[in-house]
């Protein structure tokens, strides 16, 4: 076992040493997250894909996870901001569960609690360099937020991260429904899923797709999706431009 | 109580296991003016008596506005209470600013419990001289709780603290079971009336007493003037000033001993009843 003593260099923005120690850009990322509200609660895809740059380095990352009774995370960005973000919500959660006295924290605590972490670490030069979607269920009410690296929070019937926002959201605009079942529900994220895994690099075919509804969370085990790659466009790719440049 | 030779400080311990300190710090709760709480499964209301040092000087306030959800009725050295009203103020804000949702209560007392027994425990600090009545709403309904000066809270249906809040007490027993499902209006005519067995053959005024209500689905406020006379209205039947009326009050009145009833009069120079 190693321990690391944490140095402090002081303020980062004077002290040149101090600099190593904020986070300047992200290593090991994870893609889009795609997340609707559904008749019963909520529900959150994800893939399995941990991007080095752009190598696919780690193919078995978790990035949803629940988050108390009521609520579940999903993250895209920095996995090691990830889970350092799930440090800081497992001691709420222990000290939530501490006091013991039928009050609980719900989504939307969850979800405000986040945005001031995020906001606050943005306001110093030093943020975790994460997407985050929190939805959940509490009192039969579904939640469905989403706050970004520099402190930007809203809630929305649907929400998407990265690639997610430009690939995935119009088609949730043009398909969502306050009423879908659960099957409709999984259907439409995998078509969402489908397009980012055609389109998006950092995507890989290996997707969790997670539940939560009053009853608690559920989260699938990790599956593939179907895809297709014999569309006549894609047989002579250049045949519209030839040559070089 | 007498002065004794382990009262000096809060850091001594007497040979029987007590510390005296705290002990008379709730002695300085007992001589404040009364304040009573209670509640419902969704209200709870707090009222207190008006008494100003003079007739030139205005009353101190003694109940204070928590958040919308709590509110908290003191009885004591307001000076102390203020201070900790404020202490409850910014918990409250810090909570809702930090997860937009209201302090549960019980936790907010637990907090404030902390505090007073911070003060029970070192040399320097002397114990807050004021008990506090903290109602509020949380996830599980509405709550009432009492704060000590010795760090000590306990939950409530009803409660009253401060001078002659035993008479409080003793009609709050009579009639508590009633309070659980009571509706809002009859909860406030019981705290009216609790106030008005401290007063102790007193005229029952609107200028007298201040009343505060929260609920679920209304924020914490203080009812007016006009609202309280209503309600006293509705029981107490005779208006001070008319005689010809007053007889007919007194009569009533005598025919209801467990009543103070020189009410009718307006008679202040009758001698409040011994209880």
């Amino acid at each position: 076992m190693t321990f690391t003593i944490p140095i402090d260099n002081g303020d980062a923005l004077k002290n040149a040493e101090a600099d190593s120690q904020r986070t300047l850009y992200p290593y090991v990322t994870g893609t889009s997250i795609v997340a609707i509200k559904y008749k019963d609660g909520v529900l959150m895809a994800s893939d399995m894909g941990g991007s080095y740059g752009s190598t696919l380095r780690y193919k078995n990352i978790e990035r949803v996870k629940a988050i108390g009774k009521h609520s579940l995370l999903g993250a895209s960005g920095e996995i090691s901001d990830f889970q350092e973000i799930l440090r800081y919500l497992d001691e709420l959660v222990l000290n939530d569960n501490m006091w013991d006295d039928g009050n609980s924290l719900g989504p939307k605590e969850v979800h405000n609690y986040l945005t001031r972490v995020m906001y606050n670490r943005r306001n110093k030069f030093n943020p975790l360099w994460n997407t985050l979607v929190l939805g959940g269920v509490k009192n039969g009410e579904s939640y469905l937020g989403m706050v970004s690296m520099i402190g930007v929070s809203f809630e929305d019937n649907h929400v998407a991260t990265g690639f997610g926002n430009h690939l995935a959201r119009p088609i949730l605009r043009d398909e969502w429904r306050a009423d879908l079942s659960f099957e409709d529900g999984v259907k439409l994220l995998e078509k969402c899923m489908r397009v980012l895994l055609y389109r998006d690099r950092s995507a890989i075919n290996k997707l969790q797709i997670a539940k939560i509804t009053e009853e608690g969370v559920t989260v699938s085990q990790p599956y593939s999706l179907k895809t297709f790659w014999e569309f006549q466009a894609f047989h002579n790719p250049t045949a519209g431009a030839q040559g070089s440049w | 109580m007498f002065r004794n030779q382990y009262d000096t400080d809060v850091t001594t311990w007497s040979p029987t296991g007590r510390l005296f300190q705290v002990e008379y710090a709730m002695e300085a709760v007992k001589q404040g003016s009364a304040a009573i709480g209670l509640r419902s499964r969704s209200h709870v209301v707090l009222a207190c008596v008006n008494k100003a040092q003079s007739e030139l000087s205005s009353h101190q306030k003694k109940i204070f506005k928590v958040d919308d959800h709590i509110g908290v009725a003191i009885a004591g050295l307001t000076a102390d209470g203020r201070v900790l009203s404020r202490y409850m103020r910014s918990e409250a804000i810090n909570h809702s600013f930090t997860y937009e949702s209201p302090l549960p209560v019980g936790r907010l007392v637990v907090h404030l419990a902390d505090k007073a027994q911070v003060c029970t425990q070192r040399s320097w600090k002397r114990p807050y001289g004021v008990g506090l009545l903290v109602g509020g709403l949380d996830e599980s309904g509405a709550h009432l709780y009492y704060n000590c000066p010795s760090g000590n809270y306990f939950e409530y249906q009803a409660f009253a603290i401060g001078s002659r809040s035993q008479a409080a007490k003793t009609y709050l027993e009579r009639r508590f079971e009633s309070f659980g499902d009571a509706s809002r209006e009859d909860l406030i005519k019981d705290a009216i009336l609790a106030v008005r067995e401290t007063l102790q053959g007193e005229t029952l005024k609107s200028s007298l007493c201040t009343v505060s209500v929260l609920g679920v689905g209304e924020p914490f406020h203080f009812l007016d003037q006009e609202t309280i006379q209503k309600v006293i209205d509705t029981f107490e039947k005779v208006p001070e000033d008319e005689e010809g009326e007053a007889g007919e009050g007194e009569g009533e009145a005598e025919a209801a001993p467990a009543e103070h009833g020189d009410g009718g009069a307006g008679d202040q120079d009758v001698a409040p009843m011994e209880m």
